[in-house]
């Protein structure tokens, strides 16, 4: 059948209707953790799968806060291999390109279903080429959350990795000597996983402050390490020095002011690419400019950010995760920095989440079409680069979700006739600005109304389309193999898009 | 006879060109999936524009537009021709 | 008319397929400096088979060619057959290659009927200074750039921040330009990263009478169009003196917020009015 984003999806599979259809749902919610009387720490990981008797075709899950530094999905990973336990189902929140020993897991049939935000590197590249024997499935930050709580996908054991934890199991990610800042992708795993196993290298009395609370852990695991810190914190600080990505930069900023979108008590969000930094930058001078004090900034929080917070333009951060060594340090000792969940992030069954309060994002896009709908998940010629993350998430809560992009990437035009996956559909996303013009949604009659006399180069999408092929000639249609090895899951759990196997030969 | 032009720039080329006893033109491209056809026929094209016969032609193409192709070749067949 | 010019390498695929988008009134695309001798061919071919088929150009086209005394000088002018350009950048000016490039241009439009061809004298040595009066009266010059770097390095001094080095020369061209009713442009600001530097730059040359500043790098255009733009106030008071001389226009001369304003002051007024048309200012 074809669903509400007019993509293709199995007929028995649940489709996608619109970005609002679960305003007409109820909440899902499983009974949470039962209360631990205490905790029990171990020393050995073999141990946590013996006493918990993790065996073949259980759900594991685990969060990717540790990012590129990441080493306890990889001793978990080791352990499964050991044991050689077969169609196992992992839920990590995301996979970084370090995970490397995934790979021969999935090949082998170890690991034969997955569930997560966001994929790259060499796991993502096999799955593209079809050898995970189940399906991938692709969810949003806020979707995920809702997942978990609504017992959707059940999980059997969540290995949480966690940097600090003291004798009474309570967890945090502030300190350590893997401090990663926030844990907010952790927390429906916590609350809601039959058993919780905290990874940890570093063991305290007792923390005055936590983020996850020990009556939900049943086990501590310490090693010696659990991430590699220069892997951790693998944020661009940097600013683009790149003229394009300055231009569109400086266009989005000036569109924000002319839109009165830059005015006391306001929030955003951005990205942490170096385009999105230019953003804020630039933010930061109409700001001071106009003596304007915003309300908050929300996401994956930078130095950028931490900045803004820091000389009072902005009065509070929600951040679910850290991006640098800056966030996680004024994570540790701003009072005005505050952790988020994933939940309150982005779920769209939350009474009133962090993403529906934005008044507008700066997002990224590997892809858009006619229609705007996004893509970035994967590349023009379908192989996994990325995932949603919060995008669908706060593309749908802002009140103005503006993509940023060249509009020509190594003579591949970034609008399609149709993207290659759907990721956001198009009716949540507002305005496109690329170095040769801007163009608004035809849905959106305000906007448009309101930049009608403006000296802004808006055009129709269709028009940037025909320029950009005048430029590059026209690029060749990419014929899908029909094989679908995944799904794009929506953020209220419907299907938004199918993922197809890459086609050999690219 | 041997030319070499261009470089492995993003947006740019290098085109190598030497004599050989038969024409064949061989395309690497990072954007080979959408461009080929177009790549191919802009190296034809400027074969026969300037009467080159007999050439083997190898394009690494980093993302060039066709007026750079174009161009590199152009070089790369004067480059040729001095190349004695 | 200009406020910045852009110096783009000839060579460089990357650049030379974005001129359009930068935010500067001209591009130079370069075939002299920026190009190695042995990859003149190379560049040329390139900045010619993008001038013929890109459907997307900067407003306006400068081609910086090699020296009239080079042997690249005539293969690179045939790249103005694209039509495409708008004015001849000239290395070195100094009477003599005014001379020169002269009689090879009038015999280049008449072979291939062209009209006239623009020129912009780029004035980079102590001789181009002392001659300029002797060829900035030529009708095919549009503008006199001074080249600050190449002059520093022929009278062997610094160049400085403070610019002391440069103002007999920056005046000399202001003058000469002015007086002939073209478009004096001043020499780039080398260190692309400081900011602070490049807009006191700009400030100074514009206060001594430069019109316009050359770039060599996009990401200083935007200072440069700011300071070498006609400021918003500017711009107010101009309107209100075109206005009331509309008004007025029977008088001659007028008071505006206790000021006599006549001819000079009105003529002054639609030139501001003028340039932030051109600039999209207004």
């Amino acid at each position: 059948m074809i669903n509400g984003a007019k993509r293709y999806i199995p007929d028995d599979m649940c489709a996608f209707i619109s970005s609002k259809n679960h305003l007409n749902k109820e909440r899902k919610l499983i009974e949470r953790k039962q209360k631990q009387l205490n905790t029990v720490f171990l020393d050995s990981l073999s141990d946590v799968f013996d006493i918990l008797n993790i065996d073949s075709n259980m759900v594991l899950s685990f969060h990717h806060h540790l990012r590129n530094g990441d080493k306890v999905i990889q001793l978990v990973a080791e352990e499964i291999r050991k044991r050689e336990l077969k169609n196992l189902h992992l839920a990590p929140s995301s996979i970084f390109p370090s995970y490397t020993n995934l790979v021969n897991l999935i090949k082998n049939g170890n690991i034969t279903n997955i569930h997560t935000n966001y994929l790259n590197g060499e796991v993502a590249k096999v799955i593209s080429q079809g050898y995970l024997k189940g399906k991938l499935i692709m969810n949003t930050h806020g979707g995920r959350a809702r997942l978990i709580e609504s017992g959707d996908l059940g999980i059997d054991v969540a290995f949480i990795a966690c940097p600090v934890v003291d004798k009474y199991g309570n967890g945090s990610g502030a300190v350590g000597k893997s401090a990663c800042g926030t844990l907010g992708y952790a927390i429906s795993d916590l609350e809601y996983a039959k058993k919780v196993v905290l990874i940890t290298d570093t063991v305290v009395d007792k923390l005055d402050n936590y983020q996850l609370d020990g009556q939900f852990v049943d086990y501590v695991l310490t090693v010696d390490s659990i991430g590699d810190s220069s892997g951790i914190v693998s944020g661009t600080t940097q600013i683009t020095n790149d003229p394009i990505g300055l231009k569109i930069a400086k266009d989005c900023a000036n569109l924000l002011d002319f839109l009165g979108l830059i005015k006391n008590g306001f929030s955003m969000q951005t990205g942490a690419g170096k385009t999105s930094l230019a953003v804020v930058k630039y933010v930061e001078e109409i700001m001071k400019k106009n003596n304007v004090v915003g309300e908050f900034a929300s996401g994956g929080i930078t130095k950028a950010y931490v900045d803004l917070l820091e000389q009072g333009l902005f009065k509070k951060l929600y951040d679910v995760q850290c991006f640098d060594l800056d966030a996680v340090q004024s994570f540790q000792k701003n009072k005005n920095h505050l952790a988020m969940s994933a939940s309150e992030y982005g779920n769209p069954f939350e009474d009133n989440p962090i993403c529906n309060k934005l008044d507008f994002v700066i997002l990224g896009a590997t892809e858009i079409d006619l229609d705007f709908n996004v893509n970035v998940t994967t590349d023009s010629l379908g192989n996994l680069i990325g995932g949603s993350g919060g995008h669908a998430d706060i593309a749908y809560g802002a009140d103005v979700t503006i993509i940023i992009s060249p509009l020509i990437k190594s003579r591949i035009p970034i609008i399609k006739e149709e993207v290659m996956t759907v990721t956001t559909p198009g009716s949540d996303v507002d305005i496109l600005i690329t170095e040769r013009g801007i163009s608004i949604n035809p849905k959106r009659l305000d906007l448009r109304q309101k930049l009608k006399d403006s000296s802004f180069p808006i055009f129709d999408i269709k028009e940037l389309f025909d320029l950009s092929h005048k430029i590059t000639g026209v690029p060749k249609k990419i014929i899908n193999n029909k094989e679908i090895i995944g799904f794009v899951e929506y953020r209220d759990g419907t299907y938004l898009d199918c993922i197809y196997k890459v086609n050999h030969g690219f | 006879m041997k030319g070499i032009a261009g470089s492995k720039e993003s947006n740019d080329c290098l085109i190598t060109i030497e004599s050989a006893n038969s024409t064949t033109i061989e395309i690497n491209s990072i954007v080979g999936a959408f461009f080929y056809d177009q790549i191919m026929e802009t190296v034809k094209e400027t074969l026969a524009e300037n009467n080159i016969t007999n050439v083997k032609v190898i394009v690494d193409d980093k993302g060039a537009l066709d007026y750079t192709i174009k161009s590199r070749l152009l070089t790369a067949i004067e480059r040729m021709k001095e190349d004695v | 008319m200009f406020r910045s010019l852009l110096f783009i390498p000839g060579n460089n695929p990357s650049m030379l397929q974005n001129a359009d988008v930068f935010l500067t009134d001209a591009v130079i695309f370069d075939l002299e400096d920026a190009v190695s001798i042995k990859e003149k061919h190379n560049a040329r071919n390139l900045v010619k088979n993008y001038l013929q088929t890109s459907t997307v150009l900067p407003k306006q086209v400068v081609l910086r060619v090699n020296s009239v005394d080079s042997i690249y000088f005539g293969e690179d002018i045939k790249l103005l057959k694209t039509k495409k350009i708008d004015y001849l950048l000239i290395p070195k000016m100094n009477k003599e290659t005014m001379h020169k490039v002269d009689i090879v241009l009038n015999d280049f439009e008449r072979k291939n009927n062209l009209e006239q061809i623009k020129l912009i004298a780029l004035i980079e040595t102590a001789q181009g200074i002392n001659e300029i009066d002797y060829f900035a009266e030529n009708k095919r010059l549009s503008a006199l750039f001074l080249g600050g770097e190449d002059l520093a390095n022929d009278l062997e001094i610094k160049r400085t921040d403070s610019n002391n080095e440069i103002h007999y020369a920056r005046s000399r061209v202001i003058f000469s330009a002015v007086a002939n009713g073209i478009i004096p442009i001043d020499t780039p600001y080398t260190d692309i990263n400081n900011v602070e530097g490049l807009r006191k730059d700009s400030e100074q040359a514009k206060e001594l009478g430069m019109k316009a500043k050359a770039s060599i790098h996009p990401n200083q255009l935007e200072i440069i169009n700011e300071v070498f733009s006609p400021s918003m106030d500017e711009i107010d008071w101009a309107r209100d003196i075109v206005r009331l001389s509309k008004e007025n226009s029977d008088i001659g001369v007028f008071q505006y917020k206790g000021k006599m304003i006549d001819k000079p002051i009105i003529e002054k007024a639609e030139k501001i009015i003028n340039k932030a048309k051109q600039f999209g200012i207004m």
